[in-house]
C-alpha cells in the first residue's frame, strides 16, 4: 500500500539521529576552515549516543525497509554536517558498499569491519571507467597480484583502513578486463601520495594513491573470478551494481545539506517577517515565499526519488534506472536549492558567519562524484531508449 | 512505513484505466479537439466504469468502497494519459459528488448523492476559478451574505467544467460565517442550474482541451436557503477540499507528461538526421531522460499528497507542492516534447501540439478534478 507515514520506530530513530547530528554541526565550521586537520573519530559529547545503525535491530514490518530508513538516516546525519558520517569503524565507506555488492561471503566477513575507500578514478579517466590504466598482473609463483598505477580523488583515502580499487588484467579487453581488488593500508608498494584542497566537504579527506609493484594476496580479487568474461557478457555490469545503492546514498548526502539550507533560510525569512505559510496560490504569495516554496517542493521531489530507489531495493526489485534518476535529480536539486537559498537571503547568505555558504560549497560535489549528472542522464536515456553504449555514448 | 507499492486492486484498476484511456479517449482525442465537442456518448461509456458511484456509500446506492484519494490519483493519471479533456469531463461529477460525500450533512447526502448512483451520466460540477489575472483560491472574491436563514451569493466564475449541462453547481465563496482566513474561509454552496440571478455563459473558447466544455457563471444576488450551504452550519474544511483538487490536477499533469514522453521516445528513435537516429544525439537523449526523471518526481509528489489526504492528515502543504511542481514540469515536458518533433510537432497531425495547448491550460487550473 502506498504510504508516506513514518512508523513510531522510524520517527524515534530519526529524531535521535538529528539530535546527534546537531552535535556534529558544532564542529562543521572548524573543520571547514582547518582542512589540514582530521575531525576526531568520535566526539566526546556524542559518547552517550549508541549510533543509529545499532538501533536497526528490533524493527518490525510496520517500520520502513532497511534501505529506506538507511537513506533517511543518511539525510538526517548530513543535515547536521557532512563530516559526521566520516566517523570511523562503521563499515560505511564507499568501498564497503562495493565489498557488499561484489565480495564473496568469506571476503565480506573478513573485511567488513574495515573502513574502505573506493578508487576508480585516475588522472586520465573519470566518467569513462573502461579507460582504467592501472594494471594487475598475477604472479603465479607467489600467488600475488602485482598492481601498478595511480588513483586520484579517493574519498576518505587518508583515513581508510584499505581500499577497493579497479585495475585491468588486460587493457585490450576494455571493460571486461577490469576487476576490483582489496588493498589494505601497509601493503608493500602502496603509497598515499597527496591530499587535495577542495571547494567543499573539506572535513572529508580526498587522497591520491600510487601503486608501484604493489603486492597483494591472490584472494584479494573481489568475487574471486579471475577469468576475463567475453565482451558483452555482463561481467562489468556486476561491478557497476555497486552503484545501485551508492547513487541514491550520494544524493541523500547532498539532500541532507540542502534540507539544512532550507531550514536555515526559512528561519531567517520568517524572522524578517515574511509569511511562508502554505495555502495561497502563487498570486497570493510574496515573491520570496513563492521562490522558497518552489525550492521546498524541489527538495521533496528529489527526496522521494531517493526513497523510491531504496524502496525497490528493499523489495528485491531491480533499481538501476531509479538509482540513476535519484542521483541525477538529487545532484541537480541540491545545486538549485542552495544557490536559491543564498539568492533569497542576499549578502547575509554569502557570509561565512553562517553555514549556508558552506552547504552551498559542500553540496556541489553531489552532481559530480559517483557518476556526474550527465553520466546519470546517459544511463537513464539508454534505459528508456533501449540503447546500448554503441548507440548512445 | 514508507512504501511505493500499489495494492493488488490498484494494480488492476490502473491496468484497466490505462487500456480504457488509450482505446477510448486517445482514439477520439484529435477529432474531439478539432470539433470542440466531446464525442457522442463518451460520457455514458465512462459512466459504466463507476468512477464516481463506487466510492459513494451504500446508503445512497453507491458501491460503498472506501474513499481512496490514492486510487483516484492513479485513475486520473491514466485517464489523462489518454486525453486530459475527456478525463476531466468524465470525472467532473466526482468533483461535486465527492465534496457532498466528504463535507455534506446527512440530509445533503440523501438529497444529492443518489443521482450519481444511477445508470446515466449525472452532470454536476464545482465552480472555483474567477476571471481575474491575480486569482488566488485563498482569496475568493465571490461572496455569500447571510440573509434571514439563507444566503445571497454574488460574484463571477469561469472555467466551470461541464457547466453547459450541469444540473447543479457547487460554488465556492467566502462567507462572513466562515472562520479564519485563507483556505479556511472558503465555503461551498449548492446552486441549482435554474437559480434566479444565475447567468450561465455560452461554452467558453479556450486554448487547450477544446473538447472540454467550460462556462462562465455570473451570480447576481442569487438567493439560497440555509441548506444550500455545504456542511450546514459547520461549513466545510476548505483547506481539505482545495488539497483534493490540487492533488487531482497534479495527477492529471503526470498523465499528460507521460503521454508526451511516451510519444516522443519512439519518434526520436525512428527519426534520422546526420546519419543516426536523433535519439542518439545527446541533446535529444538528455531531453528525454529529463522527462523520465520529472515524470517520476511528479508522480511521487502527487502520491504523497494523495496519501496525506487518504490518512486524513492536513494535506495543504503536500498538495501545494504537488500542484506547483507538476504545473511547472508538465509545461516544460510538453514544450520539450514539441521540440523533439521539430516542425512536425507544430503540425496538428501529431498529438503533441494538442498536449502543448492542454498543458498550458491544465497547468494554470487547479480545480478541475478531485481525488
Ligand atoms: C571530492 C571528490 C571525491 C571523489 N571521490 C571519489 C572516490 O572516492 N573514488 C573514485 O573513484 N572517484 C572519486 N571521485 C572522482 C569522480 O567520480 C570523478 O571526478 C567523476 O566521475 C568525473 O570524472 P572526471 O572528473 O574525470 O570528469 P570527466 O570525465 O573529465 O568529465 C568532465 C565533464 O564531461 C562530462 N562528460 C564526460 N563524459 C560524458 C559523456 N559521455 N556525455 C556527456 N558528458 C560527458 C562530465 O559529465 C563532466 O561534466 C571524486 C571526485 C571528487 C572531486
Amino acid at each position: 500500500m502506498i504510504d508516506f507515514n513514518l512508523s513510531d520506530n522510524d520517527k524515534k530513530m530519526l529524531d535521535y539521529v538529528r539530535t546527534e547530528a546537531l552535535v556534529a554541526r558544532k564542529y562543521a565550521r572548524y573543520y571547514d576552515e582547518n582542512e589540514a586537520e582530521f575531525p576526531p573519530e568520535a566526539l566526546d559529547e556524542a559518547d552517550d549516543y549508541p549510533g543509529a545503525w545499532s538501533m536497526m535491530a528490533g524493527r518490525t514490518s510496520e517500520d520502513s525497509g532497511q534501505s529506506v530508513i538507511g537513506m533517511l538516516i543518511t539525510m538526517a546525519e548530513n543535515w547536521g554536517d557532512y563530516s559526521v558520517r566520516m566517523r570511523k569503524g562503521r563499515g560505511v565507506g564507499l568501498g564497503n558498499a562495493a565489498l557488499g555488492a561484489s565480495g564473496t561471503e568469506e571476503q565480506r566477513t573478513k573485511w567488513g569491519g574495515l573502513l574502505l575507500s573506493m578508487a576508480i578514478t585516475e588522472p586520465g579517466c573519470g566518467s569513462d571507467p573502461s579507460l582504467v590504466q592501472t594494471t594487475a598482473v598475477l604472479d603465479e609463483e607467489t600467488n600475488e597480484w602485482v598492481l601498478n598505477g595511480e588513483k586520484i580523488f579517493v574519498t576518505t583515502g587518508c583515513r581508510s583502513d584499505g581500499v577497493v580499487m579497479w585495475a585491468t588484467l588486460d587493457r585490450s579487453a576494455g571493460r571486461a578486463g577490469i576487476k576490483s581488488f582489496l588493498v589494505e593500508k601497509g601493503a608493500p608498494g602502496f603509497q598515499v601520495s597527496h591530499k587535495e584542497k577542495k571547494l567543499g566537504i573539506r572535513a572529508d579527506d580526498t587522497a591520491t594513491y600510487v601503486f608501484t609493484d604493489c603486492r597483494i594476496p591472490r584472494e584479494n580479487l573481489l568475487g574471486g573470478k579471475e577469468e576475463i568474461p567475453k565482451a558483452g557478457s555482463g561481467g562489468f555490469r556486476g561491478v557497476m551494481k555497486t552503484f545501485n545503492m551508492t547513487r541514491p546514498m550520494t544524493a541523500a548526502f547532498g539532500l541532507g545539506m540542502s534540507k539544512a539550507s532550507l531550514d536555515f533560510t526559512r528561519e531567517q525569512l520568517e524572522g524578517a517577517g515574511i509569511d511562508l505559510s502554505y495555502g495561497a496560490d502563487v498570486h497570493g504569495l510574496s515573491a520570496a515565499a513563492a521562490k522558497f516554496q518552489s525550492l521546498e517542493a524541489l527538495q521533496e521531489a528529489a527526496e522521494l526519488t531517493v526513497l523510491h530507489a531504496a524502496y525497490l531495493s528493499d523489495q528485491g526489485e531491480p533499481n538501476n534506472l531509479e538509482a540513476s534518476i535519484s542521483k541525477a535529480k538529487g545532484g541537480s536539486a541540491v545545486r538549485t536549492i542552495t544557490q536559491g537559498c543564498i539568492e533569497l537571503l542576499g549578502p547575509m547568505g554569502a557570509s561565512r558567519e553562517h553555514l549556508l555558504e558552506k552547504w552551498f560549497r559542500d553540496v556541489r560535489i553531489t552532481d559530480i562524484y559517483e557518476g556526474t549528472g550527465q553520466i546519470q542522464n546517459l544511463i537513464i536515456a539508454r534505459t528508456i531508449l533501449e540503447y546500448d553504449r554503441s548507440q548512445l555514448s | 512505513m514508507i512504501s511505493f507499492g500499489l495494492t493488488e486492486e490498484q494494480e488492476v484498476v490502473r491496468e484497466a484505466m490505462r487500456e480504457f484511456a488509450v482505446d477510448i479517449f486517445r482514439e477520439a482525442a484529435r477529432d474531439a479537439d478539432e470539433e470542440s465537442a466531446l464525442p457522442a456518448d463518451v460520457l455514458n461509456t465512462v459512466w459504466e466504469l463507476g468512477l464516481t458511484s463506487t466510492q459513494l456509500p451504500e446508503s445512497v446506492g453507491g458501491g460503498g468502497e472506501a474513499r481512496s484519494p490514492i486510487t483516484n490519483a492513479i485513475i486520473l493519471e491514466e485517464l489523462a494519459f489518454g486525453d486530459p479533456a475527456m478525463a476531466i469531463a468524465a470525472t467532473a461529477p466526482s468533483l461535486f459528488a465527492f465534496a457532498i460525500n466528504d463535507f455534506g450533512t446527512d440530509d445533503q447526502k440523501q438529497a444529492h448523492l443518489p443521482r450519481f448512483c444511477g445508470d446515466k451520466f449525472a452532470a454536476a460540477t464545482v465552480a472555483v476559478a474567477e476571471p481575474s489575472p491575480v486569482f488566488d483560491v485563498a482569496n475568493l472574491q465571490t461572496t455569500a451574505q447571510a440573509k434571514g436563514d439563507g444566503f445571497v451569493l454574488s460574484g463571477r466564475k469561469h472555467f466551470v467544467v461541464l457547466g453547459d449541462r450541469a444540473e447543479q453547481f457547487l460554488v465556492l465563496a467566502r462567507t462572513e460565517q466562515a472562520t479564519g482566513t485563507g483556505l479556511d474561509a472558503i465555503d461551498a454552496f449548492i446552486v441549482p442550474r435554474d437559480a434566479a440571478g444565475l447567468t450561465i455563459s455560452e461554452v467558453e473558447k479556450n486554448l487547450g482541451m477544446k473538447a472540454l466544455p467550460t462556462v462562465a457563471l455570473t451570480l447576481e444576488q442569487v438567493e439560497l436557503p440555509a441548506e444550500a450551504r455545504l456542511g450546514g452550519s459547520d461549513g466545510i474544511d476548505g483547506a481539505r477540499l482545495i488539497a483534493q483538487m490540487r492533488t487531482a490536477s497534479a495527477a492529471l499533469r503526470v498523465g499528460v507528461s507521460r503521454a508526451v514522453k511516451e510519444y516522443a521516445i519512439p519518434y526520436a528513435k525512428d527519426r534520422h538526421a546526420f546519419g543516426e537516429a536523433i535519439a542518439q544525439k545527446q541533446a535529444i537523449a538528455f531531453t528525454l531522460s529529463d522527462m523520465e526523471i520529472e515524470v517520476n518526481s511528479m508522480r511521487w509528489l502527487t502520491w504523497k499528497a494523495a496519501a496525506a489526504l487518504e490518512s486524513l492528515e492536513d494535506a495543504t502543504q503536500p498538495a501545494l507542492f504537488a500542484s506547483t511542481y507538476t504545473a511547472r514540469e508538465c509545461m516544460k515536458i510538453a514544450d520539450n516534447g514539441l521540440q523533439v518533433l521539430g516542425g512536425h510537432g507544430f503540425i496538428r497531425e501529431h498529438p503533441v501540439e494538442l498536449w502543448y495547448r492542454a498543458a498550458r491550460t491544465l497547468t494554470v487550473l487547479d480545480a478541475v478534478a478531485a481525488v
